[in-house]
């Protein structure tokens, strides 16, 4: 939409037009403030953690394990270098033949979520599918952070489920 | 022709006064929006609607 009422605008006469094409989910994906009635809903990206590992196709396990190790996390999520997900590696994979590359043990296309998407819904999600975390993408797929179950429930104030 | 930008070009705008409009429906505006941003939906996007505008001030769509 935005593209159109730039242009728009421009047969209006206005000759500074700018258009934020990645528009409110990219700002929302900053961590920026907004207002409106649902201003302050708690959303995914608010509990995402951004810290969570990353790394490349052509990495190797061996590389990959040390770096899960030294961190509070136990899965490495794949990305390019544009930060665009690319897989996951979690312990199972962890666990294999260290000499092996990302690209070979890595899961392809795992399941993600918005960083505007609301905390409760995607804490249900969760919770009816018994899993304990869900990336957390811009809508082009870039990484913004890591939602545990356990960290949405908390920020809800709900018992863990 | 438009600027396409980043959130960090508008980021730097806003700082520079720039005016903030959301040009989607009304009720998303509702919900949620940018600090600042006044809503002008698309489908009403005219020369009327936009008179408020300020015409020596960058304005952002998104």
């Amino acid at each position: 939409m935005s593209p159109r009422a730039a242009w728009r605008l421009e047969s209006l006469g206005f000759t500074q037009v700018f258009d934020y094409v990645a528009g409110k989910v990219d700002w929302l994906a900053g961590g920026l403030p907004v207002e409106g009635n649902l201003a302050d809903l708690p959303r995914a990206g608010d509990v995402a953690r951004s810290d969570v590992p990353t790394c490349r196709l052509t990495e190797i396990i061996a590389d990959v394990r040390a770096r899960v190790q030294a961190s509070d996390h136990t899965l490495c999520v794949v990305t390019n270098d544009d930060g665009v997900v690319l897989g996951r590696l979690r312990a199972r994979a962890l666990r294999g033949d260290p000499k092996a590359l990302v690209e070979q043990a890595m899961e392809s296309g795992p399941t993600t979520t918005r960083p505007d998407d609301p905390l409760k819904a995607i804490t249900d999600r969760l919770q009816d599918a018994r899993v304990g975390s869900i990336l957390v993408t811009t809508p082009d797929g870039r990484l913004v952070g890591l939602l545990y179950r356990e960290d949405a429930e908390q920020r809800l104030g709900e018992a863990p489920g | 022709m438009p600027t396409s930008i980043d959130r960090d070009d508008v980021q730097r705008l806003m700082g520079e006064g720039a005016q903030l409009v959301e040009v989607l429906p009304p009720a998303e505006y509702e919900e949620m929006h940018l600090p600042g941003a006044i809503n002008i939906p698309l489908t009403d996007l005219n020369r009327d609607t936009t008179a408020k505008l300020k015409r020596d001030r960058p304005v952002i769509v998104y």
